[in-house]
């Protein structure tokens, strides 16, 4: 049984704890609205960049001179897997839930005979990943000193990423990153950015059928575009993750707080208690001393 | 009073314009051009250059851009730059440092093709600060 002491200390330092949780969940809770805000910001390009891609393919795919990073390289030998993760802890099963999504992908891939190289996003991702595959991380990126997102930290991600479709290191490229739903609620999911999918149709009216004019070819504006839309494609993926970690760091440390809470509580009772029990048996020394004499 | 139509400018991080206006002078791949209302449907990449726009009330606003696309259609003009800035808040420093790299891309590009890409990227680059500086 520990003594009065150790409970009191034993409160004091869950006190501490709840403090720090509690700070913590409000500073992320600023950073989500944040983060929230910069990803709607984001928003209209990457639907407008939808549009203009659907009207687009719709004018060259008849030519059939789709740039290779949209019809691919034919084969479907090696799979690039572009991890998207936080740089930081202590936001729930975030980063281990991408990683799983991740890790699952890979296993698949490999048993189905194909080659596999990663790129990870983030210090996380990289940590648990290089776990299982250290052998496949071909190359991993922090954005650690990155406070806000910005399109050109998503560009330099895309630029690599093209470079090295350009050599032939890869067939294709799947991006990993959190979908994010709500506060409470962020879907790992996985997008095949290169070949890159036809935009979902349905975007067709946008142009209300208007025949355009090109300038200069639509091959030509299609092989800039479609560079660009990987960016955009990675930039969204980044902003979303950054909203979902917050969001996911919150709802964390909700829970930490009020476990933190439920414990002071019952460590408070145990006190109490104690220390009546004390007060007692004090008492019946007294009185069972007074009465022996 | 010139006819009005629906003008936006998007930039990856946010929506810097979404009004109407009179009239908008994109700078074009091919050469600059004015966008007035009712214009035909053309879909064109821009090059680094100065978006000028004029909105129904008459006021000029103008604003710098790097690249990015135009898709035009008589309702309206979407322009969508890979950077976008007000004119009135660019950043010297940022556009000296795009210079300076533009430069670096044209020294070591290994073929003709690259160096000559690299080097048309430059000077459009430098008009741009030249058209900026003395405002």
């Amino acid at each position: 049984m520990a003594s009065l002491k150790d409970l009191r200390n034993r409160i004091a330092s869950v006190k501490a704890t709840q403090k720090i949780t509690k700070a913590m969940q409000m500073v992320a809770a600023a950073k989500l609205r944040r983060a929230q805000e910069a990803a709607e910001a984001a928003r209209p390009y990457s639907q407008r960049m939808g549009a203009v891609l659907a009207n687009i393919t719709k004018a060259v795919g008849s030519n059939g001179d789709a740039p290779a990073l949209m019809a691919g390289t034919g084969r479907d030998d090696v799979h690039l897997l572009v991890v998207c993760t936080a740089e930081r802890g202590l936001c729930g099963g975030f980063n281990s839930q991408i990683a799983r999504l991740a890790r699952e992908h890979v296993r698949k891939l490999r048993a189905d005979g194909k080659t596999v190289k990663i790129i990870t996003v983030g210090k996380k991702g990289n940590d648990i990943l290089r776990r299982d595959f250290s052998s496949l991380i071909i190359d991993k990126i922090e954005l650690r000193e990155v406070k806000q997102i910005g399109f050109a930290n998503a560009d330099a991600i895309a630029k690599k990423v093209i470079a090295l479709f350009n050599q032939g290191g890869f067939d294709v490229c799947t991006l990993f990153y959190s979908e994010f739903k709500s506060v409470i609620s962020q879907v790992p999911t996985a997008q095949q950015l290169i070949p890159a999918a036809a935009p979902a149709a349905g975007e067709e009216d946008v142009s209300g059928g208007a025949v355009y004019e090109y300038e200069p070819e639509p091959g030509e504006i299609l092989s800039d575009l479609i560079p660009r839309n990987i960016s955009v494609q990675i930039f969204r993926a980044l902003l979303e993750n950054a909203a979902g970690e917050m969001g996911a760091k919150m709802s964390a440390m909700d829970n930490a707080t009020r476990n933190a809470g439920d414990m002071i509580n019952k460590l408070t009772i145990t006190y109490n208690r104690q220390r009546q029990a004390q007060i007692t048996k004090e008492l019946i020394e007294i009185i069972s001393g007074a009465e022996a004499l | 009073m010139a006819e009005a139509f629906k003008f936006e400018l998007v930039s990856p991080e946010r929506l810097l314009v979404s009004e109407e206006v009179q009239s908008v002078v994109i700078p074009g791949a091919e050469g600059e051009m004015t966008v007035l209302a009712q214009h035909a449907p053309v879909m064109t990449t821009i090059k680094p250059g100065v978006v000028t726009v004029k909105s129904v009330n008459g006021q000029e606003e103008r604003y710098v851009v790097f690249g990015g696309f135009a898709d035009i259609l008589p309702s309206g003009c979407t322009l969508l730059a890979e950077s976008a800035t007000s004119v009135k808040d660019i950043d010297r420093a940022e556009l000296a440092r795009r210079i300076q790299e533009a430069r670096e891309d044209a020294a070591d590009a290994k073929d003709d093709e690259a160096k000559t890409r690299a080097e048309a990227f430059l000077a459009q680059l430098t008009t741009l600060e030249g058209a900026i500086l003395p405002a």
